[in-house]
């Protein structure tokens, strides 16, 4: 029972690290409108604005970011952030003077401050809760019919419980 | 815990979870229609209104300065392209015969087609500013049209609407602020 309770759990944890894989993978291809052609005077400065478009968010199309969207106001961020890039800006000053015009809802990492606080902690709680409910639930259960030699009345211990899980699972 | 008082918890927990998480998202819904649907609050709310210098559809140069001037102003973005823009004219006519004082922002548009649409719908503002580029609602957080700012005297931005201004949207959401930083309606 430890053993299989064991390759369960190693099931599980491939299956997550896939998906983690799968998603980082997730890449979209940039949309920009045809004929937006920005020349950039360094290969680096292209990175740096490829870069900036995956992490900025069209403000006017809620849920996509700025290489995605093909809306006006996009390929004018665009443009901005061509301009600021070519002008010697740091990132950090291009995320700034956007966040200054349009808020923190351009950037798609919220900051770590205030209300947004919640939205990194939440997760990492949900996370944590769902361990500790995996461990608790599948891991102690796997192991409990396996009778313990200094217990002598586990078995019928055990009885009662699964006599009491089924009447839970008519309820 | 007991093994008994753990158990008992581990089955109510999913649906405590539930019941939590669905107050949340619901009450965060209602707060979201309160502050008007995807609207987003801006970032130039009680800062002043940028500085510009462009050109009008009368061909004077317009700057900041005539908006801080001690009344409060209605800065109204709009193009000829915008179809809500038009859907909100009569609304905005009744305010100007109100006495409230309108600017337009005549954004990403050409002069000939904008007066045309002034031509064909009524020019109602008191003058507009010509932003072709977009450049100066890039300074203003604008990403569409129509969008209409409060401006206080001291031509600090008080109020920005996202979408079209209607009846129930002044008497609900602008006109409490209009009056709060000193506007006129006349009776």
């Amino acid at each position: 029972m430890i053993s299989s309770a064991k390759s369960f759990y190693g099931l599980s944890l491939l299956l997550t690290a896939l998906m983690a894989v799968f998603i980082s993978g997730l890449s979209a291809t940039p949309a920009y409108g045809i004929g937006e052609i920005h020349d950039f005077s360094s290969p680096e400065l292209l990175e740096r604005y490829e870069e900036l478009n995956k992490v900025l968010r069209c403000p006017k199309c809620q849920n996509q970011n700025l290489a995605d969207s093909d809306s006006p106001i996009s390929a004018d961020l665009r443009r901005e952030i061509y301009l600021m890039l070519e002008d010697g800006q740091s990132d950090q000053q291009i995320r700034d003077f956007l966040v200054d015009r349009y808020g923190t809802f351009v950037l798609y990492s919220p900051p770590v401050s205030g209300i947004t606080l919640w939205v990194w902690l939440v997760p990492i709680g949900f996370g944590l809760g769902g361990a500790l409910l995996f461990w608790r639930v599948v891991l102690q259960a796997s192991r409990r019919p396996v009778p313990a030699a200094n217990e002598p009345d586990s078995g019928l211990d055990s009885a009662e419980s699964s006599e009491q899980n089924s009447q839970q699972d008519k309820d | 815990m007991t093994p008994e008082a753990s158990k008992k918890f581990l089955v109510f927990a999913p649906l405590t979870a539930f019941v939590l998480l669905s107050a949340f998202f619901y009450s965060a819904l209602q707060l979201r229609e309160i502050r008007g649907g995807d609207e987003l609050t801006s970032a130039l709310i009680d800062r002043p209104f940028p500085s510009f210098e462009l050109a009008g559809l009368d061909n004077d140069v317009h700057d900041q300065s005539e908006l801080s001037m001690g009344q409060v102003t209605l800065v109204n973005v709009w193009g000829s392209w915008c179809p809500s823009c038009r859907y909100e004219h009569p609304f905005l006519t009744e305010l100007v015969e109100a006495g409230v004082p309108l600017v337009g922002l005549n954004y990403k548009d050409t002069p000939t087609a904008a007066l045309d649409w002034l031509d064909s719908f009524g020019d109602i503002y008191q003058y507009h500013i010509q932003d072709q580029d977009g450049r100066l609602g890039l300074d203003l957080g604008v990403y569409g049209a129509p969008e209409t700012f409060i401006v206080d005297g001291d031509g600090v931005i008080r109020y920005k609407r996202v979408g079209v201004v209607d009846q129930r949207v002044w008497d609900d959401l602008m006109k409490p602020v209009y009056l709060q930083y000193g506007g006129q309606i006349d009776d």
